[in-house]
């Protein structure tokens, strides 16, 4: 899409009638997140247990730690049987794997993907870039830390980490779910403005509503 | 290859000529000289792909060094043209028409040294910077260091060993004190 086509501009309707359509007000929701807090029941327990055992994860390689999740979907490390699996959307996914380093461009659609997850969602960071910036602390385009933009569920060091890490990455995330640990989207939410001033402080050129989902 | 370069010479001011190896050659050409000498060699030498379009930055000498590196599938030979602009207000005419890729080097270029191709296609247009405000970040009095410590909130407690220090003190620890 280009940007002129996010300005407020006239259409015509299928029946003939001409609207206004303001591209960033119309298609996006700006409420903020709310906070759901989880129930104490024994029933959250159980979906604690569901949401762990069924972890999606978005298909987006934002870095060279992309090439690990192949090896892993594939059937030498066979991710699927640990009811881990990728999709294709942000829509239908909870886990969102970052996958070494960013870039702030990359950041950018990071955010976005991020916010149209639904909750609640949980975040895997993966290699060392995403601690501190790994080899790339020093480069003029490359974020540094991670936690200062999305919430952090689990960190997985190395440069690259294997598969095998990854996986037993994922099995700590479900032990982390179960005991009713993931509550990622809501600290999202709480922080909310914390997370977007440290965004839009990286982020130069805010072209963007604020949340969107 | 001499052949052909010494044909060149007749033509156009070429100087600092280097052997890289007997199909490779680099050479130095005036600026207004540039696009002609890169369209002769396109049009009538067969020299029909361009395999890189480049820049260095010679910060003390005040320049900029454009490198086309042409290649002749037919021979198998390579030919560099060099060019040097100056830093201020750096400007090349543009190759594009000559190759449909050109722009996108050009584009790199633009963004990355500063260096504008006038007529070039979206050269303007932000190509892996988005928002950018410093000054490119590939010229080399850009400290890419401060403006990463100023801007991506480091994470306290890094430390950086030397290695040839590091080694010498692990290895040779008499040595050193």
């Amino acid at each position: 899409m280009d940007k002129k086509d996010l300005k407020k501009r006239t259409v015509t309707t299928p029946d003939g009638k001409k609207i206004e359509v303001d591209p960033m007000k119309d298609y996006f929701s700006q409420a903020k997140p709310k906070i759901h807090k989880p129930g104490k029941t024994v029933f959250e327990k159980f979906l604690d247990w569901a949401r762990a055992e069924s972890l999606w994860i978005l298909g987006f390689g934002t870095g060279c730690g992309a090439i690990e999740m192949r090896p892993l979907m594939t059937p030498r490390f066979d991710a699927f049987r640990y009811g881990i699996q990728w999709r294709p959307t942000p829509r239908q996914s909870n886990v969102f794997v970052i996958a070494g380093y960013l870039s702030v461009k990359t950041l950018k659609r990071v955010i976005r993907s991020y916010e149209q997850m639904q909750g609640p969602k949980y975040v895997v960071a993966l290699g060392s870039c995403t601690i501190n910036g790994g080899m790339y602390w020093d480069s003029y385009n490359t974020i540094n830390r991670l936690d200062y933009y999305l919430p952090v569920d689990i960190y997985i060091a190395g440069c690259m980490p294997r598969p095998e890490s990854l996986l037993a990455g994922f099995e700590e995330l479900k032990k982390l779910i179960k005991q009713g640990k993931g509550e990622g989207a809501n600290i999202y939410a709480e922080k909310f403005d914390w997370y977007k001033n440290n965004q839009k402080q990286i982020i130069k050129d805010w072209d963007m509503p604020d949340y969107n989902w | 290859m001499k052949e052909l370069i010494k044909r060149l010479e007749q033509n156009f001011q070429i100087s600092n000529i280097v052997w890289q190896r007997e199909n490779e050659v680099f050479l130095t050409v005036e600026k207004t000289d540039a696009v002609p000498l890169i369209t002769q060699l396109n049009h009538y030498e067969s020299f029909t792909h361009l395999v890189i379009m480049t820049a260095v930055d010679w910060l003390e000498a005040g320049k900029f060094q454009l490198t086309y590196l042409l290649n002749n599938n037919e021979i198998k030979a390579d030919i560099g043209i060099r060019v040097l602009l100056d830093r201020e207000k750096a400007e090349m005419k543009s190759i594009h028409h000559l190759w449909v890729t050109a722009a996108t080097y050009q584009r790199e270029l633009h963004e990355m040294f500063g260096i504008d191709f006038p007529g070039s296609p979206r050269v303007d247009e932000p190509f892996i910077l988005e928002g950018w405000q410093e000054i490119p970040p590939y010229r080399r009095d850009f400290d890419t260091k401060k403006y990463s410590e100023k801007t991506y909130f480091p994470r306290p407690g890094r430390s950086t060993n030397d290695p040839q220090e590091y080694m010498k003190k692990k290895l040779y620890p008499e040595e050193s004190e």
